[in-house]
């Protein structure tokens, strides 16, 4: 036996190690304690959650953080299936997470046994891989299998399932250096013949717009975006998974698209005469802004060919990543002007209405989240939550070094907080605000419990409408009267915050949110900062 | 309209319900299936008879290309290929009729595989639309049972389909 020799529960552990894990987020149960047993002197720092979807929610915060894949981890069964939602929410949205999970004992698989659930079977229709491991020789290539795949080409979440019985038989520990899987290649240099051509498209243009997406953030290629749309001069939009993706107080950007995007954005997406997508998948919401535009040429350049195409007819594709494409078309790519059109958009922009006083006892979101803007510091993180929040954060924060995030894809209520943990955890430095609804909040508030037990200084901004906002907003819209979405009964969530021993402030009124925000971001632990809006208030102003 | 699609695979355990799971939940439509090992007892193949217009099936082919265990994808038109089922009928027989049915099976090349007292079981491996006439021939002496496989299909002349 050599030294090498250990238990499958110890391998994990040791090829997390190898793989630079710091961090782990989880809950554990009988099914995962072996690996939970040798976890515990790793020196990983495990970060223990109150619902395993929040472990999910974490690793992925911290993955858009970090760009390397998040570890979550959950025992058997109900806590597994826990995890669901948020294995889901990651793989809409492309980000690298690598989940654990405990499973029965390997002879006992199918019979329904106590805590048994097939979740590589539950999951399959979200993960980019899932792995059940029998063979207990198999668990560090497996492992180095999983982060590669979670990381490279599209990224996304991949499963591994670890029998009790596995996890306690023995193994050699031989971490690989390297990985070769024959069916998984993914493209990355991009075609040179299309990148020519899209140079050619581009200098025919005369009213070109790039739309950016969250491909941007995943390739890192923030920089080679900024460039390619200063040498070209070209306007620059986002999808929502893209904001933040353009330095915001950039001339040439002009803010979100789609359904609840931005006039400047969506009348740019109408009127141009070339669509460049970088990194974007072009979802249902932020494609129909662009449907009617019939006179527009379309380049898409993506890691993913079957984006390609998909939602979206497409005359120029280039496959590979962002960042290399853009690399490679900055080298060929004269500089050139398009200051009509840029100033066409500026005249848009500018429209902007006024926004009506709010009432009596209220706070108007768009001017509270400006006020926020003058205080934040550069490189703050804002993660938004999902509902009318999201919309007022996406549209109105101003962010030029920082960082934008939200459950884009899968628009899953409860990831703001989880996240901003995960986020936080991996850049303790930065500041880090959750906003969210008070609906949203009720989906998530037990992770106070964990920002506190590990020191964790997360700020919550919470705009209390007493509804379930956006589904509300919709009804009065379509309905004509809304449904299921009072409320009433919801407590108050300076005295919940208290409870877990954190401070909390609540503004009814403008003149205070500037005092209030200076406190919240003074204060070096979690912070809750409540904002009573208006009920009526809608996301379209 | 029809596409015969081969897809070789890593001959792992779930990667037919992978396969299977991505046409149920992107709603592509399987008019039939088959698997079975390669030459390579690591590598099945699997052969699928799916409906769709053009979109779909390039959407078809790209998904199918993301799975991990997906090694080689390929839509054929029908002329490329050469194609195959196999079905297994049996058919009520008197023992007055087995001169008749046997007479059915010699023009049809089908074998006879079976046979009891009150039926004859016949088997034949041809293309789809023979199998259909097949049918039609015996369905007046009441088909008792049928059991047909999906189609295989492999490439006409010398090409072939190899990882
Ligand atoms: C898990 C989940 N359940 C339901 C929904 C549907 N939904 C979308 S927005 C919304 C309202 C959110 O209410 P709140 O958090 O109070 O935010 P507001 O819209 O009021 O800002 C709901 C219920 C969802 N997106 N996610």
């Amino acid at each position: 036996m050599s030294e090498n020799t250990m238990t499958v529960a110890k391998a994990m552990v040791e090829c997390l190690k190898a793989e630079g894990v710091k961090h782990v987020f989880g809950y554990p149960g009988a099914a995962i304690c072996p690996f939970y047993d040798e976890l515990i002197t790793s020196g990983i720092e495990h970060i223990l959650v109150r619902h395993e979807v929040n472990a999910g929610h974490e690793a992925s915060g911290y993955a858009r953080i970090t760009g390397r894949a998040g570890v979550c981890v959950a025992t058997s069964g109900p806590g597994a299936l826990n995890l669901i939602t948020a294995i889901a929410t990651a793989y809409m949205d492309s980000i690298p997470i690598v989940a654990i999970t405990g499973q029965v004992n390997s002879d006992q698989i199918g019979r329904d046994v106590f805590q048994e659930a097939d979740i590589t079977g539950s999951a399959e229709p979200f993960v980019k891989h899932s792995y059940i491991v029998k063979d207990p020789a198999s668990i560090c290539d497996v492992i180095k299998k999983a982060f590669y795949i979670a990381e490279t080409g599209r990224p996304g979440p991949v499963l591994i399932d670890v029998p009790m019985d596995v996890q306690l038989m023995e193994t050699e520990f031989m971490y690989p250096e390297t990985v070769e899987i024959r069916s998984y290649k993914p493209t990355t240099e991009g075609n040179k013949l299309q990148i020519k051509r899209v140079a050619d498209t581009i200098s025919k243009a005369q009213r070109p717009v790039i739309c950016a997406g969250g491909g941007v953030f995943l390739s890192d290629a923030k920089q080679g975006l900024a460039e390619l749309a200063h040498r070209c001069d070209i306007p620059v939009i986002n999808t929502m998974m893209g904001i933040s993706n353009m330095d915001m107080s950039d001339p040439l950007y002009f803010g979100m698209i789609g359904m609840h995007g931005v006039k400047a954005a969506n009348h740019a997406v109408k009127n141009c005469d070339l669509l460049i997508l970088l990194g974007a998948r072009m979802g249902d919401r932020a494609v129909v802004a662009i449907r009617n535009n019939k006179k527009m040429q379309v380049v898409h350049i993506d890691i993913d060919p079957a984006e390609i195409g998909k939602n979206l007819d497409v005359n120029t594709p280039v496959v590979g990543d962002i960042r290399r494409i853009l690399c490679q078309l900055l080298e060929i790519i004269p500089e050139m002007k398009h200051t009509d059109w840029v100033n066409e958009l500026d005249g848009v922009r500018k429209q902007t209405a006024s926004v009506p006083a709010a009432k009596e006892g209220t706070v108007c979101p768009k001017s509270f989240i400006e006020e926020l803007n003058r205080q934040l510091p550069k490189d703050s993180i804002i993660v938004a939550d999902v509902g009318q929040n999201q919309i007022w954060t996406a549209n109105n924060i101003r962010l030029t070094e920082g960082r934008f995030m939200t459950a884009g894809g899968m628009g899953t209520m409860g990831y703001s907080l989880p996240a901003a943990i995960g986020a936080k955890k991996a850049t303790p430095e930065r500041t880090v605000i959750a906003m969210c609804g008070d609906g949203s909040l009720q989906m998530q508030f037990m992770e106070l419990a964990t920002a506190i037990q590990h020191n964790i200084n997360v700020k919550i901004i919470v705009f209390v409408n007493s509804a379930l906002g956006m589904v509300r907003e919709l009804q009065e819209k379509i309905y004509e009267r809304e449904t299921a979405v009072d409320l009433t009964g919801s407590p108050r969530f300076d005295i919940i915050a208290e409870a877990y021993g954190i401070k909390a402030e609540n503004i009814t009124d403008i003149s205070q949110a500037e005092a209030a925000i200076s406190n919240m971001l003074a204060s070096e632990k979690p912070y809750l900062l409540q904002v009573f809006v208006d009920r009526e208030e809608r996301t379209i102003i | 309209m029809k596409h015969t699609i081969s897809v070789l695979v890593e001959n792992h355990a779930g990667v037919l319900a992978r396969v299977a799971g991505l046409f149920a939940r992107r709603a592509y439509n399987i008019d039939s299936l088959a698997v079975g090992v390669t030459a390579d007892e690591n590598v099945s193949r699997i052969t699928i008879v799916a409906d769709g217009d053009d979109y779909t099936l390039e959407q078809i082919l790209k998904q199918l290309n993301k799975l991990i265990d997906v090694i080689k994808v390929r839509a054929f038109s029908e002329t490329e290929l050469l194609t195959r089922e196999l079905v297994l009928v049996k058919v009520n027989c008197t023992p007055a009729q087995r001169a008749e049915l046997i007479s059915i099976a010699k023009i049809t090349e089908a074998k006879i595989s079976d046979i009891s007292i009150n039926t004859i079981t016949l088997e034949l491996s041809d293309y789809s639309n023979k199998i259909k006439t097949f049918e039609e021939l015996l369905r007046p002496y009441g088909i008792k049972e049928i059991v047909r496989t999906g189609t295989v299909a492999i490439q006409r002349g010398s090409a072939s389909l190899t990882i």
